[in-house]
């Protein structure tokens, strides 16, 4: 082992770095889902969809979203598609809630929270971007995303 | 004990880790223009273009036009228009924009070419200051910014700007709003992608004032800058304020090189 040919060792390098970096963003900590619903009343996948496509939660601006009947959609943020299969409600509850608390330089807008941001026009102040209940249907619309 | 290669392996590993945290913010400070630099332009669409580029069709020439006039009418109690001072805009005012805005020293403040349209209304001509983004102020800006289509903007930071410029900078880089979205997490960290079905730009000045098809009206850049500052759902600061003015000093720096084409034409 100790005679490997040094390519050999930079490829076990290169695949050991990869690992590393895939455990990183693949682990499942606490702070990596909500899996506590934020409303009694189970998310409504119909209505989810209206949240989503609609003016409240504009997704489409940023994702491409299937089963929308929209035509043109954003591209700043992943496409959703099958995303119902990649991560689990929790996951997705949490992205939906704060995203930058994984990823504190994030783009995506937190959905369901007022603390820190600054500047807030008047109309918006104190207010979140949905409320719970439609975090939830959006949640019950993107597991049902496969 | 490891064996050596698995050694190396976890040690080349932690520094590729330690390295990419290293780099990252760096790079972003040095990423502070875009490249290659394109003006909003390149931007939109061929119907779009063609209705710039044709000053029979272009919208914002009516703005030009009506400039042209007001040039030459006497104002306030001086009795004197712009052209009694500046004779020929053609020529007293070439170039003139490409190097606005400007540290003005008896102002002691940053001032852009509305602000000197004003201060020449108010300490030349003993008239009254237009109001900002009335009609007669955007076709005069129009007018005088349009003697310098085809210069580049200059962009330049005097020391005197610096400290404008510095909180431009930092306020371009600032969340605000609901949205929690700084300037630059578009238009310098997404241009090229779309929001929507429209592709988003670097974000530059120089077709401004222009003629915006979803306000069917000629604006100025603060009317532009306030749209953003309400798409993300963020407080407007009033026109003239110094937050827009640090941001007009900032982005000028940031588009300089860029050709001016007021009056532009914009989705």
């Amino acid at each position: 082992m100790g005679r490997n040919p040094r390519s050999l060792r930079l490829v076990a390098a290169v695949a050991l770095a990869a690992i590393v970096a895939g455990c990183a963003a693949g682990v499942r900590s606490a702070s990596d889902a909500l899996d506590t619903a934020l409303t009694a009343t189970p998310g409504d996948s119909a209505r989810g969809r209206e949240v989503i496509a609609g003016r409240d939660g504009n997704c489409l601006l940023c994702h491409e979203v299937p089963r929308t009947g929209v035509r043109f959609m954003g591209n700043l943020g992943p496409p959703l598609a099958g995303v119902g299969a990649r991560l689990t409600p929790g996951q997705l509850r949490l992205r939906l809630v704060d995203s930058k608390r994984l990823n504190p330089e994030s783009i995506m807008p937190s959905y369901y929270r007022i603390e820190g941001l600054v500047q807030v026009a008047a109309a918006y102040r104190g207010k979140t971007v949905l409320s719970a209940q439609q975090i939830e249907d959006a949640v019950a619309f993107l597991v049902s995303l496969r | 004990m490891l064996p050596r290669s698995l050694r190396h392996a976890c040690a080349l590993a932690c520094l590729f880790v330690w390295t990419c945290t290293q780099i990252g913010p760096v790079f972003a400070a040095d990423a502070e223009r875009p490249s290659p630099l394109r003006s909003g332009i390149e931007f939109t669409s061929a119907d779009v273009r063609s209705l710039q580029d044709d000053d029979f069709q272009n919208p914002g020439m009516l703005w030009v036009t009506r400039g042209e006039e007001l040039w030459r009418v006497a104002a306030g109690k001086s009795g004197k228009s712009c052209a009694d001072c500046h004779q020929r805009a053609e020529t007293s005012m070439k170039g003139v924009a490409a190097r606005y805005p400007v540290y003005d020293a008896a102002a002691g403040d940053v001032v852009n070419l509305e602000g000197r349209i004003n201060l020449c209304r108010t300490h030349r001509q003993a008239a009254k200051p237009l109001v900002y983004e009335s009609e007669n102020m955007l076709a005069l800006t129009t007018y005088v910014a349009h003697q310098s289509r085809g210069a580049r903007v200059e962009g330049a930071v005097p020391t005197e700007l610096r400290a404008s410029f510095e909180r431009g900078r930092e306020r371009y880089r600032k969340r605000i709003g609901q949205m929690d979205l700084a300037c630059t997490h578009c238009h310098q960290q997404n241009w090229g992608r779309t929001l929507l079905a429209q592709t988003i730009s670097q974000g530059h000045g120089n077709a401004y004032p222009a003629y915006r098809l979803e306000w069917q009206s000629l604006g100025s850049l603060q009317r532009r800058l306030r749209a953003c500052y309400f798409g993300v759902r963020a407080e407007m600061p009033p026109y003239q304020s110094p937050e827009l003015l640090d941001l007009e000093v900032y982005l000028a720096w940031r588009g300089r090189g860029l050709t001016i084409e007021t009056p532009g034409v914009r989705r």
